[in-house]
């Protein structure tokens, strides 16, 4: 029972990270119509500012830094490349963003090379003991924050002038800009938050119980995309639910391995995607997902 | 208050919409367009309101004037904001928002708060039943609701120009006779109307001049009263005989039809 309250939290936590990242790929979908496969770099590149900057300036002023970075990133792509191809096919926007991924990427690998950066957190890799249960410190806050995120995102996106007008762009671009609505400053802000997004999960990814900054937290972000896919890609809903569901599989999975024996080690690698596979399976649209809907 | 001259628009640098279209929107009127399917009556709109581009549609030569000001290279927020709305063909409202969010997204270009309040407390008013249903989904109204959100929403924008292409579209004649009587009362506010029909017996009801367009030309044009009176209106848009037939001895069985094909 203890394993599994401990495995049960430590999946929350894991899967309300790969919420944030899955929660940028879907409102950067809604807004600008790209699946955009730019989260991982994103995100390493966030952790890569956060772990370098600390040392000279500070822990808090690195994460501010490093997320300010992130998003800047996020910006620069949307405003010099996707914003100038808007028309192009869906397809080609998608391959293109798997470019810059790539391109970013390799120059962010090159300079991190075979090391392990550190990230100074000040909670450090303490654990603590809820009852039974342990879980390190660095998940707990996590969550914590990935919790205030959440929130705070999905009430702008119900309640202010930016969460209306990126609704609307997103069922009916044409009409919305007739309304007035400016469909370019809509996708640029999308992408700002995804890149922010990414690089608040980033920092908590890169600590305990992970040893650090290597070009491994890439992989993190591939698992989010199965979590955005499962949720259904149009649903901010179906971000929090796919992530959630992706972190607690993953975790249940590495947790019984020696029960799972007969799958094959590491198998906690790939039950995101057998999840994601089976889910679709049933609800090719994923769970939230609209249903592609045709005029009679 | 709109003037467009002169004005030649193509598709694509091939498709020719508009051939040398010229129309006159005095400040305070309701002027109606007139035309079948592919007359050019949508590719007027879009250029009036900006969004040729998303259409990949292109001005070649002409001029469109709003005041003082050349339109034509300006975005869709640009003339929204310039008081030039544009209510869609085919009313699509955002359906999964509820209406009081589309009126919202309405009044999105609109910086001036009290402005926003002012212009939804009209549309409140002139469409009671949209304030009863503000908590709900846009797709759960009839047909005849979402044509009047459509409109309300326009109007948060506070248009000094409103532009409407084909608000009867697939409404029942009760509801087009509404229609017709909002376009009255919003007329009668101050707000100059555009209106783009093929139902010419609301058009001309309501509009105090009207221009007829045919293949992306002016065919005909003149005072609502005027046209609604000629020959060529009356059979093609009207659906009356005209007084003397056409054709001299129309053979028994078959129907008189119309004397061109515009699809």
């Amino acid at each position: 029972m203890t394993q599994f309250l401990s495995l049960l939290l430590n999946g929350i936590s894991l899967g309300a990270m790969y919420a944030l990242i899955a929660l940028g790929f879907v409102i950067i979908f809604k807004a600008s119509e790209v699946v955009s496969f730019t989260q991982g770099s994103l995100l390493l590149l966030g952790a890569y500012s956060i772990a370098r900057l600390s040392e000279p300036i500070g822990f808090l002023p690195a994460v501010v830094v490093g997320i300010l970075l992130t998003a800047l990133a996020a910006f620069l792509i949307e405003r010099l490349v996707i914003n100038r191809l808007r028309g192009a096919p869906v397809i080609s926007l998608a391959i293109v963003t798997i470019g810059i991924d790539i391109i970013l990427l390799t120059e962010l690998i090159r300079r991190i090379g075979s090391d392990i950066l550190n990230v100074p957190h000040p909670w450090g890799s303490e654990s603590v003991r809820i009852g039974d249960v342990g879980i390190s410190q660095n998940r707990l806050i996590a969550t914590g924050v990935a919790g205030v995120l959440i929130i705070a995102f999905f009430a702008a996106f119900k309640y202010s002038s930016w969460g209306v007008a990126m609704r609307a762009s997103a069922e009916d671009g044409e009409t919305a800009a007739l309304m007035g609505i400016r469909l370019g400053r809509v996708s640029a802000l999308a992408w700002i938050v995804a890149g922010a997004l990414a690089a608040v999960a980033a920092l908590f990814l890169v600590g305990a119980p992970t040893p650090g900054v290597s070009a491994a937290a890439y992989t993190v972000a591939l698992r989010a995309f199965p979590a955005a896919i499962l949720g259904g890609l149009d649903s901010t809903g179906g971000a929090l639910v796919g992530g959630l569901l992706i972190g607690l599989a993953e975790s249940f999975a590495a947790g019984y391995q020696d029960q799972l024996l007969f799958l094959g080690r590491g198998f906690g690698d790939v039950v995101p995607y057998v999840v994601m596979i089976a889910v679709l399976l049933v609800r090719p649209s994923g769970l939230f997902g609209t249903k592609e809907l045709t005029r009679v | 208050m709109l003037s467009v001259d002169a004005l030649h628009v193509t598709y694509g640098g091939a498709v020719q919409a508009l051939r040398g279209v010229s129309l006159e929107i005095p400040d305070g009127k309701v002027v109606a367009v007139l035309g079948s399917n592919g007359a050019g009556k949508s590719t007027l709109l879009r250029t009036l309101s900006g969004t040729l581009r998303l259409h990949r549609g292109r001005i070649d030569s002409g001029s469109v004037r709003y005041g003082d000001v050349a339109l034509g290279s300006r975005d869709a927020a640009a003339a929204v904001r310039m008081g030039l709305v544009q209510v869609p063909e085919g009313r699509r409202i955002f359906g999964r928002l509820t209406v009081e969010e589309n009126l919202r997204a309405g009044g999105m270009g609109n910086r001036d708060k009290a402005a926003k309040a002012r212009a939804r407390d009209r549309v409140y008013e002139m469409f009671p039943v949209l304030k009863e249903r503000a908590g709900q989904r846009g797709l759960l109204l009839s047909g005849g609701e979402q044509q009047m959100l459509a409109i309300g929403r326009a109007l948060m924008a506070s248009p000094k120009l409103l532009l409407l292409d084909e608000p009867s579209l697939g409404l029942a004649p009760r509801i087009i006779g509404q229609i017709g009587e909002v376009i009255a009362e919003i007329n009668r506010q101050g707000t100059s109307v555009l209106l783009v029909e093929q139902n010419a017996t609301m058009a001309l009801g309501v509009a105090d001049l009207a221009y007829v367009l045919d293949v992306g030309e002016v065919s005909l044009s003149g005072s609502a009263a005027e046209l609604a009176r000629t020959d060529e209106v009356q059979r093609l848009y009207l659906g009356h005989d005209s007084d003397e037939p056409a054709a001299a001895e129309p053979t028994p069985g078959t129907r008189k039809t119309l004397s061109r094909w515009t699809a």
